[in-house]
C-alpha cells in the first residue's frame, strides 16, 4: 500500500514525484516512459535556467533528479495504468502487466496525445503514409504530393516545412486558418500549396500505402478526390483522461477539471499538467502544476493522519 | 549469431534520437540510415519493411515502427 500513486512521468508527474519524495511520502510513479511529451519537444527555449535545451535532454535531467530519491519513488517504465477505481476511501490502479496497486491519494498526470480524425483508412495506413509527426516523417515525402490536415499553428508549420520538400501541398482545414498570422502569410505565398478551408476529410485510401484522400466542402457538400502519397495530421492534442472518466468531471475537451489547488472534487484525487483544464500547455507550467499537486496531496495526507 | 539491426531515421525526428540513445545505452550495435538523404535506404524501408514512418527498426526480419521501449526490449531479449 502506497500513500501516493502518480500516473504519468512527464514534466508534471516527475516534478510531483520529486516534491512527494522530499515530503517523505511513500510514492509509486507509474508510466510507460519517462519524459512524456517533453521528449518530443525539439528545442525548448522557455524553460527557466536554460537559454535553450533539447526536450529529451531536459527530461533526462528531470529523470536524474527524481532518481536522487530512490527510497520512496519507484519508476516502473514500460507499464501503463489501465484502470483506476475508488476502493475503501483510497484508490486502486491496475496496469497492463496485470499488477494492482493501492494508495490513499492519486495524482493523474497523463498528459495529451495527438488527436485523430477517426475516418476510414487512418488506422490502416498509419506508418504507411499517414503520420501524426510531421517533423519526423516530413522528409520522407520529398517530391510527393501530400495533404496536411489542420488549421492551427502545427498544421501551418508542417505546411511551411512541406512546401520546401514536397511536390505539392494540400492544406485542408475544417475551419478558416486559426494559427499565427505570420505563419498564415507564409503559406499564402507558397506557389505549390492549395488550401481547402471549411472542408472535411472523409476517407484516406490506399492499398499498401496512402494513394489519396476524399474531402468534402462543408458548405456545398461537394466531394473531391485528391491524389496524395502522404497525409500529415496536425489537428491538435487530446487529453489522456480515459482513466478518470466517470470518477471526476471532464470538460468539453475531455480535460480533467481542477481547481487552483489541483483538486478534482473527489477527495484524494488530484491532477496536474496537460491532462487538466489548466490553460496553456507548457513544460514550465506542467512542472509547476505537478509541484502544487504533490504539496496539496501532502496536506491531504496530513489531514487524513489526524 | 549476431542479429542484423537497421535503424531508419530522419535528422529532425525526436523519437529516432530516443530510440538510438536507448540502443546505445544498452550497448546494442546497429546500422543507421538517414532516409531523408539516402534514397536507396528509403526505398528499402518502404519495400522491405513496408514502412513509411521513422524510426523504423528492423531486427533481422522483425519490423518495429516507432519507438516502443517494451516491444524493443522484448524483440532484443533485454
Amino acid at each position: 500500500m502506497y500513500e501516493l500513486i502518480i500516473i504519468g512521468a512527464g514534466p508534471a508527474g516527475i516534478t510531483a514525484a520529486v516534491y512527494a519524495a522530499r515530503k517523505k511520502i511513500k510514492t509509486l510513479l507509474i508510466s510507460g516512459d519517462i519524459g512524456g511529451q517533453g521528449l518530443t519537444a525539439w528545442l525548448v527555449e522557455n524553460y527557466m535556467g536554460y537559454q535553450f535545451i533539447e526536450g529529451r535532454e531536459l527530461m533526462r535531467k528531470f529523470e536524474e533528479q527524481v532518481k536522487q530519491f530512490p527510497t520512496d519513488v519507484k519508476v516502473e517504465v514500460g507499464k501503463r495504468a489501465e484502470r483506476l477505481s475508488r476502493v475503501n476511501g483510497g484508490f486502486e490502479v491496475s496496469t497492463n502487466k496485470g499488477e494492482t496497486y493501492r494508495a490513499k491519494v492519486v495524482i493523474l498526470a497523463t498528459g495529451k496525445r495527438p488527436r485523430q480524425l477517426g475516418i476510414p483508412g487512418e488506422k490502416e495506413l498509419l506508418g504507411r503514409g499517414v503520420t501524426y509527426c510531421a517533423i519526423c516523417d516530413g522528409p520522407l515525402f520529398a517530391d510527393v504530393k501530400v495533404a496536411v490536415i489542420g488549421g492551427g499553428n502545427s498544421a501551418l508549420e508542417a505546411s511551411n516545412d512541406m512546401v520546401k520538400v514536397a511536390d505539392h501541398v494540400y492544406l485542408i482545414s475544417l475551419t478558416s486558418l486559426i494559427g499565427d498570422q505570420i505563419l498564415i502569410d507564409k503559406v499564402k505565398v507558397a506557389s505549390n500549396l492549395t488550401m481547402f478551408l471549411e472542408h472535411e476529410v472523409l476517407e484516406i485510401r490506399g492499398k499498401n500505402s496512402v494513394e489519396g484522400i476524399r474531402i468534402r466542402d462543408l458548405k456545398s457538400r461537394h466531394e473531391k478526390e485528391l491524389d496524395v502519397g502522404g497525409v500529415l495530421i496536425e489537428i491538435g492534442l487530446m487529453p489522456n483522461s480515459e482513466l478518470a472518466k466517470g470518477l471526476v468531471t471532464l470538460n468539453r475537451l475531455g480535460e480533467v477539471v481542477v481547481d487552483c489547488g489541483n483538486e478534482t472534487g473527489v477527495p484524494g484525487f488530484f491532477a496536474a499538467g496537460d491532462v487538466t483544464s489548466v490553460p496553456d500547455k507548457q513544460i514550465v507550467i506542467a512542472a509547476g502544476e505537478g509541484a502544487k499537486a504533490a504539496l496539496q496531496a501532502h496536506r491531504y495526507l496530513q489531514r487524513l493522519g489526524k | 549469431m549476431a542479429r542484423e539491426i537497421k535503424v531508419y531515421t530522419t535528422p529532425t525526428c525526436p523519437y529516432c534520437k530516443i530510440a538510438k540513445k536507448f540502443l546505445d545505452d544498452k550497448g546494442v550495435k546497429y546500422q543507421e540510415f538517414n532516409v531523408a538523404e539516402d534514397k536507396a535506404a528509403l526505398k528499402e524501408m518502404k519495400d522491405k519493411c513496408k514502412s513509411l514512418s521513422v524510426p523504423t527498426i528492423c531486427i533481422d526480419n522483425d519490423v518495429l515502427v516507432g519507438f516502443d521501449e517494451g516491444q524493443l526490449k522484448q524483440k532484443l531479449g533485454l
